[in-house]
């Protein structure tokens, strides 16, 4: 398995407090990943900086087989490099319907003149249909997404980054706010995904985590504490102090 | 005139037989009599010579007489007295000599002397040497100004004489600076004007400029080979040059006679139409000349025939500049002095260019402290509280009509404006409180929609202020003593009423401090701008912190309107002609910093002044130079303000 | 394609129906027809009043569609409007200079008509020399390629700018309304080559139809407005309506968003900014010859902060929205400040309208923002029963989308 983002010595400071500290990070093709820590461990700052929300004050980040370099780039061509990012709160078009959200997400060209003359093809709204399938929305297609309950939001806008056909995930805490109903649905969802993708998952619930099954990076201050699989990472006395002993 | 001849033969005669029993300053009268009865501004001057400069101690007062036209000449023998009303019809006369009496005379037999307004002046300007010297310091001063207003060459020597004496250290100052500016220009010798054009060089007065700018003044003159020996050559010029463009070369050496004119478009035009001829002329059908060839050729044709002065063609223009050589000439004929003064005025330029430098400096200043009262209030409903009040101006406005109304109940002006700062406070407070209860609240993190609603708040109530007081200019005058200014010379200076704005920024600067950072209500401010929810969860009641500081906010604009009142018009669109300033100052600061807007504001001053300065006469260019370099600085280099949030907080 | 557009969007086709009806029937009613119910003067209004909409409308795609709350369109409309007047005041100039230099006694060369033309047009401002802007005024094809041309430029500079710094939402709003300010304040120069404050003038004459009356002229220009806002708003519906629409509405409520699904929301920004700009324009170059005088007054940033109350008055998010706030507050105030409300007399004081009206204006502007966030657009939504859930004040979602609860209909 070649490695698809390659994270190597990041550091960012936000007035003087280093939010992350030389940071290190690699994940493969079609691996799952799970980044658990305690608040402020710069995990979600960590999303920031791949997806080009924020930009780092060193360390580089080298991208996909051809190992292109992500600094610089802007957020919609890293997105469109096939890195897809679901945030902490359910971000969906509210005003829009199921359908629409779901057009809009799917893979296809993203210049303006594009889609001003883009029409739906019947295959993309046949994978609409599917999608919509897969996230359990298929009645609610033309409902407008800001009627959907906290957790239809949150599948809505996973069916979302699976229509973008990413090749890596960020996915921040899926699981908040869910019945355990819907997060057994959300983690058979994320499962299935990184079958064919990578995928990084970042969670409090040590249970959802445990149920994802996949290695495990413990953030501490804006570095890699631990790394391994769920039970080695909780067997270490530092990660133990820092995080599952508070 | 024809029956007067005789009479004054008659006149001469009798003058002759009086002569001897007349006192000398009589004589000196009659011997300039014709020039006095004829009154007339071309040939009076000997005449008032001979009195000023008879050196007889009567001088002064006969002067005087003849000014305000109380002097009198006796027909029957042609002498002349100082006249004394008694009546209508009649009148004393006074002997200039002796003082005495002579009688009373019906007025008929007498002449008035009556000087008209430039013989006046001419006899004001021979009188000074007297009032020179004279005992009163009033009339010294007035002899002064008299000078200043026309420096006559004759008035050097009266004035050196009556430095000696001068008892006034005031007023011997100022006589030895008058006599250096008039050595300048009238001194008898080079080296001692020199000697005066380097003693004055430091001085910054406008005077002084005045005087040594006539002496560089120079010509540009064409001359037929050399330049002739014994002018004064400030430099030669090369015809083409940036000095002397090859047009202006030519135009002077036809002005000067030594080429023929020009024929210009106009006078080809002007020639074809005065020599058409049934509808043709040159050759050509008048149709036919709506071309310039079509004209030159007809007018080849009339020029052939002699019938209108030949075209010049660019050879001839040629030759003729060739054969001349131009030059600019020096009026003042010694080169000593014109190298003096021009020494002199670039040394004074340098030292004017320096307080021009910081009287602008000072300007920028005061308009900074202006955009800076005219924004804190913004700073503190827009910087603190991120709601965007587009009727901040007009609560500027209401302050301003506060302190107006106020001045109409209460006339003395430092009371008036004593009452007016609390009273715009409070009655601008109590709008910003109302307008946060009624409209602001229910528009919190909707920032496009407040913007909207407090636009149509500030529409209503700029026509409102319309509706009460009118669309003129009210005028808010301030007390006394804030008028004058503060000069330090002739360049520099400042008024007394952008002072006090100047202090009231910065009061107001430390007003905001001390509340933001030392009272109560700036902590919960701050707690609640932070972060709403948890300010709650901690006791604080958000929308009371919310109610009370926007209404600081416009309160404190409500100040800031009387300040401005008192320097500007108050008029309905006071508060809009500060309104995008101030978003400015507030926004290329940074938002939610106070050190921010204040260097916002002075950015903004010094930055309009500076660009004012460099295009002077164009005060909306300044403008729309300045808003487009601060719309381009803005976007390009600090999109989040010159001083800024930065961290996670920043992005969302 | 417009198939889809009509299907999407029945309101189009209702749209197309009643100007169509309106405009059939103003020109039956004209003095044109020879029936005179409508005078010439009130056509011109209705037409001045159409380019408002289509203006209108511009600013509904770019703010209430795209959420940028521009204050800067009403200058682009008056840019249209200076282009076009540049090459009528030449035109016109041109013929009077003509016929009256054809009364002397040789005609006159090409330069002296030119020279007399800018005696003409710049004597006002001290001037008799053509400024280099006015290159193109001559050829009215080109001037109407500058129509377009010039608002889309300046729109994509400023945009490009603006948006690559990612300045947005009130601060965007600020900057466009220093734009329009700056502008105005350098068109009101004497030597900004426009004629400064003076503006140009005599623009209802058109060069070479002074037999034509203005009834005529009217008539047409209100024909060609209708026209112009015909298609503008079938442009826009079909912007909006497809998967472009969907982008730009992602846009206006979670920018960020868009960003991460790969959408380069500067460039759609631009577009729509550089497009609305140029659509303005054009409105503006109907407008002013049926208004006869341009000038820079008329740019200033308070004439954008109409438009925008014209599109929230009449709702925004929705483009037959923005045409019936356009028509309804413009002809409202002009009946207004034309001094035909009656009075109110109120014992004590009189109310008279005409210095009223504003405060009326300002006062119903804050009401609708607050009370009726819909605007009068919102009726319809009555009329067809899409009513908005109450959800108590319970969060929709994200703090940064600017849709809220009211706005998520059933």
């Amino acid at each position: 398995m070649s490695t698809l983002l390659e994270v190597s010595g990041v550091s960012v400071t936000f007035d003087g407090f280093k939010a992350i500290n030389n940071l290190s990070f690699a994940i493969a093709d079609a691996e799952m990943r799970a980044i658990i820590g305690p608040n402020g461990a710069g995990k979600t700052t960590f999303m920031d900086i791949v997806t080009g929300k924020t930009r780092p004050d060193e360390g580089r980040i080298l991208w996909g087989d051809a190992n292109i370099s992500l600094l610089g780039l802007s957020e919609a061509r890293i997105a469109r490099e096939g890195i897809g990012r679901k945030f902490q709160k359910p971000t969906v078009f509210e005003d829009q319907t199921v359908r629409e959200n779901l057009l809009m997400a799917l893979r296809n060209a993203r210049g303006p003149l594009q889609v001003l003359f883009y029409r739906p093809r019947r295959e993309d709204l046949d994978r609409v249909h599917e999608l919509s399938g897969e996230i359990g929305l298929l009645d609610a297609l033309d409902r407008k997404s800001g009627e959907l309950s906290h957790g239809q939001k949150q599948w809505l806008e996973i069916g979302m980054l699976l229509a973008q056909e990413p090749r890596l995930l960020l996915v921040d805490e899926p699981a908040a706010g869910m019945t355990p109903a819907e997060r057994e649905h959300t983690t058979a969802l994320l499962v299935e995904a990184a079958k064919s993708r990578a995928v990084v998952v970042i969670e409090h619930d040590m249970e959802f985590v445990r149920r994802l099954g996949c290695k495990v990076t413990v953030l501490h201050e804006g570095a890699v504490l631990a790394e391994g699989s769920l039970d080695h990472v909780t067997a270490n006395q530092e990660v133990i102090d820092v995080y599952l002993g508070r | 005139m024809k029956p007067l001849v005789p009479s004054l033969l008659l006149l001469l005669a009798s003058t002759l037989a009086t002569l001897a029993e007349t006192g000398p300053m009589q004589a000196v009268l009659q011997e300039h009599r014709e020039l006095i009865v004829k009154s007339s501004r071309k040939t009076i001057g000997p005449a008032i010579d001979a009195v000023a400069s008879s050196g007889l101690p009567e001088a002064q007062s006969v002067l005087q007489a003849w000014q305000v036209k109380n002097m009198w000449m006796r027909k029957s023998d042609g002498l002349f007295f100082l006249g004394e009303k008694i009546d209508a019809k009649t009148y004393r006369l006074i002997d200039f000599d002796s003082g005495d009496s002579a009688g009373e005379f019906p007025k008929r037999a007498l002449k008035n002397i009556k000087p008209n307004s430039g013989i006046r002046a001419m006899i004001g300007t021979a009188l000074v040497q007297f009032q020179l010297l004279d005992p009163e310091p009033e009339r010294r001063m007035a002899a002064l100004d008299a000078i200043e207003r026309s420096p006559d060459a004759s008035l050097l020597a009266p004035l050196r004489n009556s430095m000696e004496g001068e008892s006034d250290a005031g007023i011997r100052a100022r006589k030895m600076r008058i006599e250096r500016l008039l050595t300048i220009a009238h001194g008898t010798g080079v080296d001692e004007r020199v000697e005066a054009i380097e003693e004055m060089s430091t001085d910054l007065g406008v005077d002084v400029r005045a005087a040594l700018n006539p002496l560089t003044r120079t010509e540009v003159k064409a001359f037929t080979g050399e330049i002739p020996d014994g002018l004064n050559v400030a430099r030669s010029l090369v015809p083409g040059s940036d000095g002397l463009p090859r047009e202006e070369a030519y135009a002077l050496l036809v002005a000067t006679g030594l080429a023929p004119a020009m024929v210009g478009r106009e006078e080809i035009r002007e020639a074809l139409i005065a020599n058409l001829e049934q509808d043709s002329v040159g050759g050509a059908q008048a149709g036919e000349l709506g071309t310039d060839q079509a004209r030159m050729r007809a007018y080849s044709v009339l020029a052939e025939a002699g019938m209108v002065p030949p075209l010049v063609t660019g050879a001839e223009i040629d030759a003729a500049l060739d054969a001349h050589v131009f030059a600019e000439i020096y009026a003042e004929a010694s080169p000593a002095i014109t190298a003096a003064a021009e020494a002199a005025l670039a040394r004074i330029a340098n030292r004017v260019g320096f307080s021009q430098g910081v009287d602008l400096a000072l300007d920028a200043l005061s308009l900074a402290s202006i955009y800076f009262l005219a924004a804190i209030g913004l700073a503190i409903t827009f910087g603190v509280m991120g709601v965007i009040n587009m009727a901040h101006g007009e609560f500027i406005m209401m302050g301003a009509y506060t302190g107006y109304v106020v001045q109409q109940f209460v006339p003395n002006h430092t009371a008036s404006i004593l009452i007016a700062v609390p009273m715009a406070f409070v009655f601008t407070f109590g709008a910003g409180v109302a307008m946060e209860r009624l409209v602001i609240r229910w528009l919190y993190n909707r920032p496009l929609e407040t913007l909207l609603a407090t636009f149509g708040i500030s529409i209503a109530l700029q026509q409102l202020a319309k509706n009460i007081f009118g669309t003129q200019a009210r005028p808010l005058t301030s007390p006394g003593w804030l008028d004058g200014a503060w000069v330090i010379n002739d360049v520099i200076s400042i008024s007394h009423i952008r002072i006090a704005i100047f202090v009231l920024a910065l009061a107001f600067l430390g007003i905001f401090l001390f509340i933001m950072h030392r009272t109560r209500l700036g902590l919960e401010t701050r707690a609640v701008t932070q972060n709403r929810r948890m300010a709650a969860a901690m006791g604080i009641n958000p929308d009371r912190v919310n109610m009370l500081t926007f209404g600081l906010g416009s309160g404190i604009a409500g100040i800031a309107g009387v300040a401005i009142g008192l320097y500007a018009k108050v008029t309905s669109d006071l508060g809009a002609d500060y309104i995008v300033q101030s978003f400015m100052t507030v926004v290329v600061g940074g938002v939610g910093n106070i050190w921010g807007t204040l260097l916002g504001a002075t950015g903004i001053g010094f930055l309009q002044k500076g660009i004012e300065w460099f295009n002077p006469s164009n005060t909306l260019a300044a403008q729309t130079y300045m808003i487009i370099f601060i719309i381009v600085v803005f976007i390009q280099l600090r999109p989040q303000g010159l001083i800024a949030l930065k961290g996670r907080a920043a992005g969302d | 394609m417009s198939q889809g557009v009509l299907a999407k969007n029945p309101s189009v086709l209702t749209f197309l129906a009643v100007l169509g009806l309106f405009t059939l029937g103003v020109t039956l009613m004209s003095e044109w027809a020879g029936t005179e119910i409508v005078s010439t003067s009130l056509v011109k209004t209705l037409g001045k009043t159409l380019c408002l909409a289509l203006v209108a409308v511009a600013m509904d795609l770019v703010w209430g569609y795209t959420g940028i709350l521009s204050l800067g369109h009403f200058a682009f409309f008056g840019l249209g409007g200076y282009m076009i007047g540049m090459w009528l005041m030449y035109e016109r100039t041109h013929g009077i200079v003509v016929s009256s230099l054809a009364e002397a006694p040789i005609p006159p060369t090409e330069a002296e008509v030119v020279a007399a033309i800018g005696n003409q047009i710049f004597g006002v401002v001290g001037s008799s020399e053509f400024p280099p802007i006015w290159a193109f005024a001559d050829s009215l094809a080109l001037q109407l390629v500058l129509v377009v041309l010039v608002p889309g430029i300046l729109a994509f500079v400023f945009g490009w700018l603006a948006f690559r710094s990612r300045v947005t939402g009130v601060y965007l709003s600020i900057l466009t309304q220093a734009m329009t300010l700056a502008l105005a304040l350098y068109l009101f120069q004497n030597d900004s080559g426009l004629r400064g404050n003076n503006g140009l003038s005599g623009l209802q004459n058109l060069p070479g139809l002074d037999h034509v009356p203005q009834s005529s002229i009217s008539i047409w220009f209100f024909w060609a407005s209708a026209g112009a806002l015909a298609l503008g708003y079938v442009l826009s519906a079909w912007i909006v309506s497809g998967k472009f629409g969907s982008v730009i509405r992602g846009i206006r409520d979670n920018e960020a968003r868009v960003r991460f699904l790969g959408y380069p929301v500067e460039t759609y920004k631009l577009f729509v900014f550089t497009v609305t700009a140029m659509v303005a324009g054009i409105a503006g170059a109907l407008y002013y010859p049926q208004a006869g005088i341009i000038n820079p007054a008329e740019i200033a940033p308070i004439a954008s902060i109409y438009l925008a109350v014209w599109v929230a008055i009449g709702g925004r998010g929705r483009l037959y929205g923005a045409v019936i706030g356009a028509f309804f507050v413009s002809l409202v105030s002009s009946w207004f400040t034309g001094g035909q409300a009656p009075d109110v007399n109120l014992g004590l004081y009189t109310i008279k309208w005409v210095d009223w009206w504003l405060v009326l204006l300002g006062l119903s502007f804050v009401a609708v923002t607050l009370l009726a966030p819909k605007g009068i657009g919102g009726l319809v939504d009555l009329w067809t029963g899409r009513l908005a859930p109450d959800r108590h004040g319970a969060d929709l979602g994200p703090d940064a989308g600017s849709l809220r609860e009211a706005e998520a209909e059933q």
